[in-house]
């Protein structure tokens, strides 16, 4: 690894209330990604969570892979009666994602975590 | 178009294609690049990436810093010797929504790049090549 | 392309302090009193440098791993002489005034062999000569990244984003946009979306005279970033004569909102975000 670092195993799931938050703070390889789909998946059941909240802010790559997954665990959460609320993408990463043609259906976003929680207490009334 | 400076890296495992995004990186920032350029740079090296190991069991990524003049620009190769793509202009013209991991990843690749070439055959592997300049 | 019968690594290294000595002197002869110790220190380091660097890797190719510490000591003269107003030339001449001592060194190591000391000096000089280049180029480079890094700085300031209210965001276009601009604005608004946290941002095209297929899709995929980060665009300021280009060009706002004037786009705005405006004065 060039920072001598070994990969992260697990991205840690907080639990708020009827909401789970997950802070991506790490670069994801993709098992990572597919672990954290399970686990997430598994965790809204566990706790019968009505929103997910995951924050990207400190993520500087998101590439069709994380994207598809992001828009897995919205369509998963939604089966299971949750919102899912994406925040803190950087301008560099929506730029990208644009011209990647991303457009990540299904997943709300947010400017912060602040406001993602604002907008799924609000009860994701339409804007 | 002269090259200069040069590197070599397998891509057999996620955590390889994890790699092949922070070289990256760290390239084009030694280049010079904006921060959206880099983003971009690496985002399509991620896709390139990720389909030589998952689609072409495993590859080489090749960097080179591209000097023409006072232009600096950076170029990858993604190397495979799998069974090759039969269609490529299919397979460049796949969206999103078709669930085929392939297209996203090649047109993406490709409208994040500045330049874009592959050649597939079958039985002969793969080999896409895209660079960016700064 | 090793030259296996080339001595010059085993020169460079055996030779160096004597090598160095003439050079130093040689370098006191042009230098002005006060730089003549931070020149000989940079002599003391090119000549050490160059020796560490032949002897890994004597293909004299120095874009090489082996040459990184002799690119970054130049690149750091390179600069340092240009604040001390060094023109690129005399920062370049520095360089290739080494081979003086060189040479000397070489006639001496090659005293009975023409051929040897042909072939020797021919090495020598292509290495110079490469490194002298080098420094000229990264002077070159830097005056590059200057002007660029101006050249932005010019075109964000003739596009402000201004807060109209909390959570509001405006960017108004004047003048006409080509795609440099277009991508600076997208790129300074997204940005200050960030920064001021605003969940709006309205696109006001009043000063824009015309607006082409690339203006629209930039100024499109402008709005499909800042919605995919959770703002919301509108786009205002739309004339006649633009509405009809759009249509004619046949781009699809989608859901864009559009809105004719600035301030139908800020009543829109404050709608969204829960504020009303209403008249307390009677109109005068």
């Amino acid at each position: 690894m060039r920072d001598g670092k070994p990969p992260a195993e697990r991205i840690p799931i907080l639990k708020m209330g009827e909401f789970l938050l997950v802070t991506i703070q790490v670069e994801m390889h993709d098992r990572l990604v597919m672990g954290l789909q399970d686990e997430l998946t598994q965790q809204i059941v566990q706790h019968r969570a009505r929103g997910v909240l995951i924050d990207i802010s400190a993520l500087e790559i998101v590439d069709s892979f994380i994207g598809r997954a992001l828009g897995n665990i919205a369509k998963m959460a939604r089966v299971l009666d949750a919102e899912t609320v994406v925040v803190g993408m950087q301008p560099a990463v929506a730029i990208t994602l644009v011209e990647l043609g991303l457009n990540l259906e299904g997943v709300r976003t947010a400017l912060n975590a602040e406001k993602g929680m604002a907008l799924m207490r609000r009860g994701f009334d339409a804007r | 178009m002269p090259a200069v400076r040069e590197e070599i890296m397998d891509v057999r495992s996620d955590e390889d294609v994890m790699r092949v995004r922070q070289v990256t990186r760290q390239w084009a920032i030694d280049l010079g690049f904006s921060l959206i350029d880099q983003t971009k740079i690496v985002t399509a090296a991620s896709e390139l990436a990720r389909n030589a190991l998952i689609y072409g069991g495993g590859g080489i990524t090749r960097f080179e810093a591209l000097h023409e003049g006072a232009r600096r620009g950076l170029r990858l190769t993604f190397e495979d010797k799998n069974t090759g793509i039969p269609d490529v202009a299919q397979a460049l013209r796949d969206g999103f929504t078709s669930g085929s991991g392939l297209g996203l990843g090649l047109g993406g690749a490709r409208r994040l790049s500045n330049e874009f070439d592959i050649v597939s055959a079958p039985g002969q592997g793969t080999t896409v090549r895209i660079a960016r300049w700064k | 392309m090793v030259d296996h019968q080339s001595r010059l690594a085993a020169i460079l290294r055996d030779q160096e302090s004597r090598i160095l000595a003439e050079w130093t002197s040689l370098l006191a002869k042009t230098s002005r009193g006060a730089d003549r110790a931070e020149t000989e220190e940079q002599a003391r380091t090119f000549a050490r440098l160059l020796a560490q660097a032949m002897a890994q890797d004597a293909t004299g190719e120095i874009d090489g791993p082996a040459w990184a510490k002799m690119r970054d000591m130049l690149t750091g003269l390179s600069a340092a002489r240009a604040r001390q107003g060094s023109t690129p030339s005399e920062t370049a001449t520095f360089i290739f005034s080494f081979k003086e001592p060189l040479f000397a060194r070489l006639r001496e190591e090659y005293r009975s062999d023409g051929e040897g000391l042909g072939r020797e000096s021919w090495t020598a000089t292509r290495l110079l000569d490469k490194l002298g280049l080098f420094t000229t180029e990264v002077y070159q480079r830097t005056r590059e990244d200057m002007i660029e890094r101006q050249r932005r700085d010019l075109l964000e300031l003739s596009t402000p984003v201004v807060a109209l209210w909390e959570g509001v965001l405006a960017v108004p276009l004047i003048g006409t946009l080509d795609s440099d601009r277009t991508q600076v604005v997208m790129e300074s608004l997204l940005q200050r979306i960030v920064d001021s946290g605003a969940s709006i941002a309205i696109i006001d095209i009043t000063g824009v005279p015309t607006v082409d297929t690339l203006v629209a899709q930039h100024l499109l995929k402008t709005v499909a970033a800042a919605r995919l980060m959770g703002a919301e665009c509108i786009i205002s300021g739309i004339r006649p004569q633009i509405a009809q280009t759009i249509v004619h060009l046949g781009v699809d706002l989608g859901s864009v909102a559009t809105k004719a004037t600035l301030a139908d786009a800020l009543i829109l705005a404050l709608g969204r975000i829960g504020a009303t405006v209403t008249r307390s004065a009677p109109r005068a």
